[in-house]
């Protein structure tokens, strides 16, 4: 298993150097550059156009850019970028990460568990109206013109009913008086969002140990309840209360028009695999023992049909960060997906260089855990 | 005792065998109302969009009768260049003269959703062509050679898979000008280095180590031979099936391309709600208020897409013997 690790670990360094390079000759290869905006300036004398270009570095020819780019990157440094001069891509992205994970990772986990609990029962009523339907709903949402639905979902839930703001990350009207920046509550936010996880994990990890079913389920709901109670208490005393309430209603739309684009994809792959462990004999023998339909399918069928799901849950959010363009586009949510149409749109090499190579990393890390997460889960796959 | 000899040609064995595996998979594909619903949109589709040059012919009888000169001066049913001079205020809603109303620059939209369609379809097809052929042929040669050519692609599908498809061909249309044929060629060459590579190369193992390709080499048979006779043949339903879901990536990436602006198309559905976008009909209360503007071709793209996708998972169900029902 060590050795494995050892030798993906290798490829994955090889892969990041090549990945890096095209991405880095694609994007110096585009047309035009951030500087020649201000060069065409008949206004700029020449020994202000010579400086212009020696501050970004456009003064030495390509390959050496290319050079000296690689060799920051193997100090872990993705330079400065041009459009927010002159603060570091690794800060810009810093601070675009976490918006736009937070959205993700919670669309993704809410779709996964829709998607989980819809699979397994279309596959045990196969054929029926149940079946037929969700699949149809889900692959239309699946396929749908995702603009189309974020236009529509605005215009439901913003225009027509008014309960949720039309896009946006945070109301000015709101925050005039706010004493505190809306980055230092998110963070917070994120940090709240994350013990709810933690707790939310332990409890099921208790949970398991436990024997009857009544005190199983009391330990999760109990915790959860608490820590929604806690966390409730101190954004109400902290006085910062309304502030996170208006990022979290920001929040709402776009996740919910996430869920509904990606839920069938679990839903399917779960539907799939449970298709394949029916017809297995030990679900026949469980039936045959006489043990109540829904017992078999939760616990003998969907348990074993979990396995594919989580490498994909997995894999899926090492795409997050690259999967944003359409959606942070079309809710004005300043996330990665915005940053790199910014980025695109003003030529700003470090920043969309930057932003690719951490997509690059992000999924090679994804694929690698996918990989471990499979020899772990099924004890019949060795490395 | 006298041997038979069979005297048909082979080509009518084969035609026949062919329709009888073709009668079979039929019942087993008419079982899945899903699939067949996609099947009818995309015939649906087709037929309307193969109805296009007949629309303003039609239209020119009925309201413009009397007035040929302005008719054939405005071509009020161009998809690209049409103007109808004699409604008030563009974008107007829809009326019998437009079915579906006119955009904010005063062309139908039921010509230019039309006029679109077997682009839509051309695209797709192609791409989905170009990334089966590809798919195939490399999935099927790196299964048999194995060795340096199978680490060459499969390493290269590692680099193609880590490349975000949407974001890679922004940055692509900033020095390529993207138009439909280049599109579906680009499409087709990222996905058919892609992953589509890997899925069929393990399908194509599973066929290496039948016995007919045994027999098939020491009859003599050359490798080029054995891989477009006897592997290729094996694989291709599989191939067909992700043909399926490639038409559905094609049309949904260029309707995405087109919505941002960045394809060197005239028109295309994807165009047609950038033409909306752009021109701020798609903002707050507007949207309610100006809905033929998006709904059409947003409708449209969502049909064409997932009827693709339907028939995919039709197919798949009928290819896949895991899905099918005991």
């Amino acid at each position: 298993m060590i050795k494995y690790i050892g030798k993906r670990l290798f490829q994955i360094i090889i892969l990041l150097f090549v990945y890096v390079s095209i991405v880095y000759w694609m994007v110096e290869l585009m047309p035009g550059s951030f500087v020649a905006h201000f060069i065409m300036n008949p206004k700029l004398t020449p020994e202000a156009k010579e400086a212009l270009k020696k501050q970004f570095g456009f003064d030495k020819p390509a390959h050496i850019r290319y050079l000296l780019y690689m060799k920051n990157f193997m100090k872990m440094d993705l330079g400065i970028s041009f459009l927010y001069y002159p603060r570091k891509v690794v800060s810009v992205i810093m601070e675009r990460l976490p918006r736009t994970l937070f959205l993700f990772v919670t669309a993704t986990i809410i779709s996964y568990a829709l998607g989980f609990n819809l699979g397994k029962r279309i596959a045990w009523r196969r054929g029926k109206f149940l079946d037929t339907a969700a699949t149809f709903v889900g692959i239309v949402f699946w396929t749908i013109f995702t603009p189309i639905l974020a236009i529509f979902n605005i215009w439901i839930f913003g225009v027509l009913l008014k309960l949720l703001p039309l896009n946006g990350f945070i109301d000015p009207n709101i925050w005039r008086k706010a004493t505190i920046s809306s980055q230092e509550i998110f963070k917070l936010l994120i940090l709240n969002g994350g013990i709810l996880l933690l707790v939310f994990a332990v409890a099921l990890l208790i949970a398991s140990r436990l024997k009857t079913l009544t005190a199983k389920k009391m330990t999760v709901w109990m915790s959860l309840l608490a820590v929604l109670i806690i966390s409730f208490i101190y954004w109400y005393t902290s006085g910062y209360g309304i502030y996170a309430l208006d990022i979290l209603r920001h929040l709402i739309l776009p996740i919910f028009t996430l869920t509904l684009l990606s839920f069938a994809g679990s839903m399917l792959v779960m539907r799939d695999t449970m298709l394949e462990i029916i017809r297995e004999d030990y679900i026949t023998t469980a039936k045959a023992k006489g043990l109540p339909d829904n017992i078999v399918r939760d616990k003998h069928a969907a348990r074993n049909a979990l396995l594919p799901l989580v490498t994909n849950f997995v894999i899926s959010l090492g795409f997050t960060v690259s999967g944003g363009i359409i959606t942070e586009t079309m809710f004005s949510w300043p996330g990665m997906g915005r940053a790199y149409i910014e980025a695109l749109n003003s030529q700003d090499i470090p920043l969309l260089v930057g932003l690719l190579v951490f997509t690059g990393i992000f999924v090679l890390i994804a694929h690698l855990v996918a990989d471990i997460l499979y020899a772990f889960l099924d004890p019949r796959i060795r490395y | 005792m006298k041997e038979e000899v069979i005297r048909e040609p082979l080509w009518k064995i084969r035609l026949r065998l062919w329709m009888r595996s073709f009668k079979q998979n039929w019942e087993l594909f008419r079982e899945k109302k899903l699939a067949l619903f996609g099947l009818g949109v995309i015939i649906f589709f087709a037929i309307f969009g193969a109805l296009y040059p007949m629309y303003p012919v039609l239209m020119k009888n009925i309201f413009w009768k009397d007035q040929e000169d302005m008719f054939s001066a405005m071509k009020p049913y161009d998809p690209i260049i049409g103007y109808d001079p004699f409604i008030p205020g563009h974008p107007s809603p829809p009326s019998p003269r437009h079915p579906l109303g006119t955009d904010p620059l005063g062309r139908d939209i039921l010509s230019q959703l039309m006029y679109s369609t077997p682009r839509e379809f051309t695209l797709g097809i192609t791409a989905a062509l170009i990334t089966v052929v590809i798919g195939t042929m490399i999935g099927a040669s790196s299964a048999y050679f194995g060795g340096v050519v199978d680490t060459f692609f499969m390493r290269l599908a590692d680099i193609v898979m880590l490349f975000p498809t949407l974001a890679l061909l922004m940055v692509l249309s900033a020095f390529i000008e993207l138009d439909l044929l280049k599109l579906a060629l680009i499409l087709g060459f990222i996905s058919g280095f892609g992953s589509i590579t890997i899925v069929l190369k393990a399908q194509a193992l599973t066929v290496k180590v039948r016995p007919f390709i045994e027999a098939a080499k020491s009859a003599g048979g050359s490798d080029m031979y054995i891989i477009f006779k006897h592997i290729i043949p094996n694989i291709l339903p599989l191939s067909f099936l992700y043909m399926m879901f490639g038409v559905t990536s094609a049309i949904f990436s260029e309707a995405v391309l087109s919505f941002f602006g960045l394809v060197n198309v005239r028109m295309s559905w994807g165009i047609m709600i950038h033409t909306a976008e752009s021109q701020g009909y798609l903002g707050g209360e507007f949207i309610g208020k100006f809905w033929w503007l998006w709904l059409p071709a947003g409708a449209s793209i969502t049909l064409l897409c997932s009827a693709f996708y339907f028939l995919g998972r039709g197919l798949e169900e009928i290819v896949n013997p895991r899905l099918r029902k005991r």
